[in-house]
């Protein structure tokens, strides 16, 4: 990584840092879902954006992580932040199992069988024999953390909001630096070569199916980190939270955010959060109508996503520094 | 705008006031000597977008007290925010309403599971949520969260009432229920057999179940007429209703039958099902129904007519969902009329549990809302109804309490 690249995720960091003191305890809660989502969205990007595999169902490991958080706390007693891993280790596995029969579909196909599990699942949830855990219709409700007390004891109090930010904040920081490692690691030059030609990754020795596969359960995984951090941010799992919209609304956030791109990741969980609440502002009536006229305004005018724009914008800067400066390459 | 200015109107307010008349009104955010501001959620989009022509309903109701003067002479001001009927989105908004526009109360949220998202929230903050639209029986619990308040007969009260007629008409009936496998359902299984009692064993003979995801409910209706019951239960929304009353009558089997309230309407229900073989079935009723031509003169009906002329004119007159927003609306503008000058929250919410004896213009002659601080269910009676085969013919007393 380069010095100023560095450079500028310590500042983004300390933003992200400062945020919670200058803001209120609600607009703390929303920015907790952001850094919730795109954790989601960094799930679905690995999966999309860098192995070329669309999935409209992602929405079910969502769920799945949601609700593993949500069982654990409520009936075996489980601290919150102990449900963090299990969750992603369950949709890892999930994740991965679901991969290996349905990764034998390319494109469209695949598509349409991640979105069977999206609209199934929140059905499977309703389910009369699940019910003992998953609670029906009923859901479950989860009590918020407070801040640890060795925080209190070294002089630092925080409420309930600003405590969860931090805590989300910093899986999501531990979630994108194992993202960001992945992805310029072995198996991300897997996937993207598969993504890019399969039959010449194929002729390379990429195993091609366990790589897609593996890159299912890894992109789970990150989605069930977010589900369960969203469970606890929301103190409350039902089926109703989890239906196909959402699976819908990740896909919307990868593109809108950039595809194949890490910080278009948070763009997307951005725009996937404030721009419906700036629609239903806009207009009661119509909400979804200005929120398809932001899409279209955004896909037009951003065709690589927000991360692509911003991309295109520094390059042109620094290409204006460049030739200000003739003589040095 | 309006909001920008709300603290500036109560700075004025404050202000303007001498201290002695700012020793007797008390106020906590969101209301002013000026305005009452509260909020509100409802599903304008998603798959429940059906019942959001009650917030519509609800803010014209509104509109009109505050054209005819308000309510002590504060008006109403109402935010209403989109839930899409998904939890997630209900807590954002009810945080929303309560932390950033500051309201006073949360009125009518809709649906058990948006509503079970923000209950802890809102007793946590100590913001009422009154009135919420769901039947559910859990928001009758004053000890626990005594900021939450039903509105509607709970499943419980009604199945109950369902039990008491049985144990009257028909001691020794053998009863097959079927039931919607959820909590809907549930709840009014359980309040059925409570009703019953200890008879409750022996006289209920067959149970059967269906997902709301299942094609049909013939194969359960089969097992309860084998079953040789000769009283029915019938716990089911609309679609499935119609399906269980049209093959109870196509089998030949003809039991004592007893629909739920919640699949009452002739329009959705029994003309699906058709309204030869709906005949003799029971329900109860605690609103007046604008579509029956037995109220079509009722000073109630006309004025509701009237106001959604002048007020929703693109409101739909059909729609029930329209004149329960205008029912439950009056009671809200009563609570806040007791209110008087202490819009404090918690006067707010003593003032929703002191209803006494209160009638708005809606529901059958003879039901009174009543309330105390250990009972939040605040309608509680209703009145037993036989279709015969055009509408349905209330029978009985009121029943409940």
């Amino acid at each position: 990584m380069k010095k100023h690249a560095l450079l500028g995720y310590g500042v983004l960091l300390l933003v992200a840092c400062a945020l919670p003191f200058l803001v209120s305890e609600y607009r703390s809660f929303q920015f907790t879902l952001v850094l919730v989502y795109s954790i989601a969205l960094l799930g679905l990007n690995i999966l999309t954006g860098y192995n070329g595999q669309i999935s409209l169902g992602h929405g079910a490991f969502y769920a799945i992580g949601a609700y593993c958080a949500a069982i654990l706390m409520d009936k075996a007693g489980f601290p919150y932040w102990a449900t963090i891993p299990l969750a992603g280790a369950v949709c890892l596995v999930a994740g991965f199992l679901f991969g290996l029969p349905a990764l034998r579909l390319e494109g469209l196909y695949l598509a349409l069988a991640t979105f069977a599990l999206g609209v199934s699942l929140p059905q499977l949830l309703k389910y009369h024999h699940l019910e003992e855990w998953t609670g029906g219709v009923q859901g479950i409700v989860i009590t918020k953390p407070d801040a640890p007390e060795f925080l209190a004891a070294l002089g630092l109090t925080l409420n309930q909001d600003q405590w969860l930010y931090f805590f989300t904040l910093g899986v999501a920081v531990v979630m994108f630096v194992l993202g960001w490692n992945l992805l310029r690691g072995r198996l991300g030059r897997a996937m993207m070569a598969i993504r890019d030609n399969h039959v010449a990754a194929e002729a390379m020795g990429v195993n091609n199916a366990m790589v897609k596969s593996l890159t299912f359960g890894v992109s789970a995984m990150f989605t069930g980190v977010s589900g369960a951090l969203g469970a606890i941010a929301i103190q409350f799992v039902a089926p109703d939270s989890f239906n196909i919209f959402l699976s819908l609304t990740f896909l919307i956030g990868i593109v809108i955010g950039g595809l194949a791109s890490i910080p278009g990741a948070l763009y997307g969980a951005l725009f996937i959060q404030f721009v419906p609440n700036i629609a239903d502002e806009v207009s009661k009536a119509a909400p979804w109508a200005i929120f398809g006229l932001f899409l279209i305004g955004f896909t037009y005018l951003m065709p690589m996503g927000i991360a692509g724009a911003i991309r295109l914008g520094l390059a042109r800067l620094t290409r204006k520094g460049h030739n200000s400066q003739p003589g040095k390459p | 705008m309006k909001r920008v200015l709300v603290p500036i109107a109560a700075l004025l307010a404050a202000a303007l006031a001498s201290p002695a008349a700012l020793a007797q009104k008390k106020y906590d955010q969101g209301a002013s000597d000026k305005e009452i501001l509260i909020g509100h959620i409802n599903p304008y989009s998603g798959p429940a977008s059906a019942y959001g022509t009650i917030g519509r309903a609800i803010a014209a109701y509104f509109k009109k007290v505050n054209e005819e003067g308000g309510v002590n002479g504060r008006q109403i001001n109402m935010i209403s925010y989109d839930d899409g009927y998904s939890p997630p989105k209900t807590v954002e908004m009810a945080r929303k309403l309560v932390e950033q526009d500051k309201v006073l109360l949360i009125f009518q949220p809709l649906g058990t599971p948006p509503n079970s998202a923000i209950h802890k929230y809102m007793n946590a903050k100590k913001v009422p949520q009154l009135f919420v639209a769901t039947g559910a029986t859990k928001w009758n619990d004053a000890k626990r969260f005594p900021w939450t308040m039903g509105w509607q007969p709970n499943y419980q009260t009604e199945a109950k009432i369902y039990a008491q007629q049985i144990l009257k008409d028909k001691p020794n009936a053998k009863i097959a229920v079927l039931y919607q496998n959820d909590d809907y359902g549930k709840d009014y299984l359980e309040g059925f057999k409570a009703g019953l009692g200890a008879k409750a064993k022996t006289m209920i003979v067959k149970e059967a179940s269906y997902e709301v995801s299942d094609p049909t409910v013939d194969s359960q209706m089969a097992q309860l007429q084998a079953s040789g019951a000769d009283t029915f239960f019938n716990i089911t929304t609309p679609k499935f209703a119609a399906q269980a009353i049209r093959k109870a009558w196509d089998s030949g089997w003809k039991p004592l039958h007893y629909l739920n309230n919640v699949s009452g309407s002739i329009g959705s229900t029994l003309k699906p099902a058709g309204l030869d073989k709906s005949v003799g079935l029971i329900t109860t009723q605690y609103i007046k129904d604008q579509n029956d031509k037995a109220w079509a003169n009722d000073p109630d009906v006309v004025a509701w007519t009237a106001f959604m002329k002048k007020y929703y004119p693109e409101g739909n007159l059909a729609a029930t969902e329209n004149y329960y927003g205008w029912c439950v609306a009056q009671s809200l503008v009563q609570v806040l009329k007791q209110s008087g000058n202490d819009l404090t929250r918690a006067n707010v919410m003593k003032q929703a549990a002191s209803l006494k004896n209160f009638a708005p213009n809606c529901l059958l002659p003879g039901i009174k809302i009543n309330t105390s601080a250990t009972d939040f269910a605040p309608i509680e009676s209703v009145q037993l109804a036989r279709f015969n085969g055009t509408e349905w013919v209330r029978f009985g007393e009121i029943m409940g309490k």
